[in-house]
């Protein structure tokens, strides 16, 4: 089975995978991880795990790549008139929820069911003061099932998940769209690096880990360092990019660089071989600021037992946390590759330079 | 006596109904849904054009001798956006057309021009966010179409945009975009492949009824009918009200069937066809409601007020959410709707107009 990134990502952004529900992205990163790697397994919290045995003598240093799977999304907090009500699974910005095309995952019966559904505003008229203009406080929207009150009440329950259902859609110039690029965008990389090491000799073993409940603060993450224990980590997620709204801190074209960042999670030397690995593959790789710790999995990695040495990779993205986040699939590409290069290239003694002065 | 009919919404009927809700047809630029209109009516119509607005006016006469002239009239346009200025890196501000709230626009994956070239509406980073600013609304100005860099070769400047939302059917319902008014397009349609015999049906499927009724204005003039008939979507605001407050301000509720019209901003139903309507259903044990009388309008709005007064009524089938990227019905509520309006066209007799049946 020969790796494919397109139809991989796209569907990887089909499903959904709410942090602490991640069985449904876990099962499609499986087979294709499974085809790449010698032996799988699954952590405590629900991360995914995959080896690849490097051909160094034992015992061999080992490097993690962590990628997060889970998504920000909904859970049902009530049920009125067939009419559900929610709060949020991760951060989320209320004012991209009105109109918003969702699945529900029932689970009143014994399996599952998925129900198509959609985020509503009721009318002013029917809202106190606070709703009658500007954004709508989450506890006034709704979901409308479409289905009528007795089939929502024998279907769904209070706690189910609700995720996001917008389709991935390719956009010019080598972009795409759809919810949850943040950070399927980084396991798809994370997968490229693999499938370049299945078909290269290299003398580390490779654990690539699709994190769990990275959205609510690093849980899956923090467990698996401490089962994996590695030598050091490579940390991947995605980066804001350059766009309407943008902000005013440092950000990315999209399309042009992915990033390294540079701050307090971020281990000095790995930061200067990276970058040199970058340099020598004329990869692009611009500097990313994270002075008072990351928002990433590496804040809990570096951690994690007597501590991990971490270096952080970043993808350029357009509106993080919106059902249409944007990236560009040149940037996927290159990560994968940097990652692919960096540890094709590591001598099994590489730990002995990373020092502090 | 007209044949039997009993509307259903098989795989041939959701298949049209998918592709009219489905097409790009914002208001001004309706040609989408004029070519499906063309396509679906050659074989059932007597006369057939397209005016100098852009409406489709399709007359199909009956056979009795003494024929009622009866207009009905069905939007083909949707409310949507147009690209304004180009940014670059495939960006466009834009501004929106007809009755948009602003804040169903973020976030939502959108089409842009004939080929429906993908684009997306996105938000800043809730990272990047005060709380401050997540209070404030994000207006139009500050939003932009984004169709992926180098983009611009593909769209530009004064391309239509509308939601790309398919339609889908959720149990007993249908979500969809546009389905205002392209329920009453898909249910004019079928009026005309099944028309009654003892009326002439002067169809106009009608321009900018979103910027205010216009192209019914001219349709209306052309047609010189005895009777304006508008179908269309009105809301339903049958949602629970916040304090568990019974809701007494619905509009309609889903589920009550079709929804007939006493008084909105722009028309005042005629009496004698508001009577004809509720009959017909009572007779035919049809679910009907009122829409409870208040503000909106209609195509009838213009109708009924071309050359020296037309008596008019609308019909609408009740919608959740109307005028954002999804609207929500009944199946059971649309077919409910076409199945009153053949009826009562079904056994129309011009005597109902009499004059002295106002009262």
């Amino acid at each position: 089975m020969k790796f494919e990134l397109l139809p991989f990502l796209k569907s990887m952004l089909s499903v959904s995978g709410i942090s602490g529900y991640e069985a449904p992205i876990r099962d499609v990163i499986t087979p294709v991880w499974q085809e790449l790697s010698d032996r799988t397994w699954v952590s405590s919290h629900g991360s995914y795990h995959a080896i690849r045995y490097g051909a160094g003598t034992e015992p061999r240093p080992k490097v993690m790549i962590a990628a997060h799977m889970d998504a920000i999304g909904l859970m049902v907090t009530g049920i009125e008139a067939g009419f559900l009500r929610l709060t949020q699974v991760g951060g989320v910005d209320s004012r991209i929820l009105p109109g918003q095309m969702v699945t529900v995952h029932g689970t009143q019966r014994d399996e599952t069911v998925e129900l198509p559904a959609m985020v509503v505003m009721p009318p002013a008229h029917l809202l106190p003061k606070d709703g009658q203009k500007g954004p709508l406080p989450q506890k006034y929207l709704l979901v409308d099932t479409g289905l009528h009150p007795a089939e929502v009440e024998r279907l769904v329950r209070v706690g189910d998940v609700i995720s996001f259902a917008t389709e991935p859609r390719e956009l010019s110039g080598e972009t795409i769209s759809g919810h949850t690029l943040d950070n399927r965008a980084s396991v798809a990389a994370t997968t490229i690096a693999l499938d370049y090491l299945s078909r290269r000799k290299h003398l580390w073993d490779v654990i690539a880990v699709a994190t769990s409940q990275e959205e609510v603060g690093g849980i899956g993450a923090m467990g698996s360092s401490f089962d994996i224990m590695p030598d050091f980590a490579i940390v991947i997620d995605v980066t804001f990019a350059k766009g309407p709204g943008g902000g005013d801190t440092v950000l990315f074209d999209m399309g042009k660089t992915i990033t390294i960042t540079w701050g307090s999670c971020d281990h000095p030397a790995l930061y200067a071989a990276m970058k040199a690995t970058a340099d020598e593959y004329e990869i692009p790789l611009a500097r990313d600021f994270a002075p008072s710790g990351a928002g990433t999995d590496a804040y809990d990695i570096q951690i994690a037992q007597a501590g991990i040495p971490v270096v952080e990779l970043g993808i350029p993205l357009r509106y993080m946390h919106t059902p249409v986040e944007v990236v560009s699939i040149k940037d996927i590409k290159r990560a994968g590759r940097l990652m692919a290069e960096f540890i094709t290239d590591l001598p099994l003694d590489f730990m002995n330079s990373v020092r502090w002065e | 006596m007209a044949k039997k009919y009993s509307p259903k919404m098989g795989k041939k009927e959701l298949d049209l109904l998918t592709r009219l809700s489905n097409a790009l047809a914002v208001s001004g630029d309706e040609q989408e849904v004029r070519e499906i209109v063309y396509a679906e009516l050659q074989e059932f119509k007597d006369s057939m054009h397209t005016d100098a607005m852009g409406n489709v006016l399709v007359s199909r006469e009956g056979n009795e001798p003494i024929r009622p002239r009866v207009m009905v009239a069905a939007h083909m346009d949707e409310i949507g956006m147009m690209l304004i200025k180009e940014d670059g890196d495939g960006l466009f501000e834009f501004v929106v057309i007809g009755g948009v709230d602003p804040r169903q626009l973020v976030g939502k994956p959108v089409i842009v021009g004939r080929k429906h070239v993908p684009g997306v509406i996105g938000a800043k980073a809730i990272h990047l966010t005060t709380k401050e600013e997540r209070e404030q609304e994000l207006k139009v100005k500050s939003l932009r179409i984004d169709v992926g860099l180098g983009g611009s070769k593909l769209v530009e400047i004064g391309d239509r945009a509308t939601f790309d939302t398919k339609l889908a059917v959720l149990g007993p319902s249908l979500r969809g975009k546009a389905l205002d008014d392209r329920l009453g397009v898909f249910n004019l349609i079928e009026l005309l492949k099944n028309a009654p015999e003892n009326i002439d049906l002067l169809a106009a499927f009608t321009v900018q009824e979103e910027l205010g009724l216009r192209g019914a204005k001219t349709a209306a003039y052309h047609f010189t009918s005895d009777i304006g008939i508008a179908m269309d979507s009105t809301p339903a605001n049958d949602m629970p009200h916040f304090d568990g407050e019974e809701n007494t301000t619905h509009n309609t509720k889903l589920d009550g069937g079709p929804a007939i019209y006493l008084m909105d901003g722009a028309t005042i139903g005629d009496r004698r066809l508001v009577k004809w309507l509720t009959d017909t259903a009572d007779a035919e044990k049809i679910p009907w409601q009122y829409r409870q009388p208040g503000r909106g309008g209609t195509d009838a709005g213009a109708i009924h007020k071309t050359r020296a007064g037309v008596p008019s009524v609308s019909v609408s089938v009740p919608q959740r959410y109307l005028h954002s990227a999804a609207g929500l019905v009944r199946i059971d509520d649309e077919l409910n709707t076409l199945k009153l309006m053949h009826a009562a066209l079904s056994r129309l007799d011009r005597s109902i107009l009499n004059p002295q049946e106002i009262k």
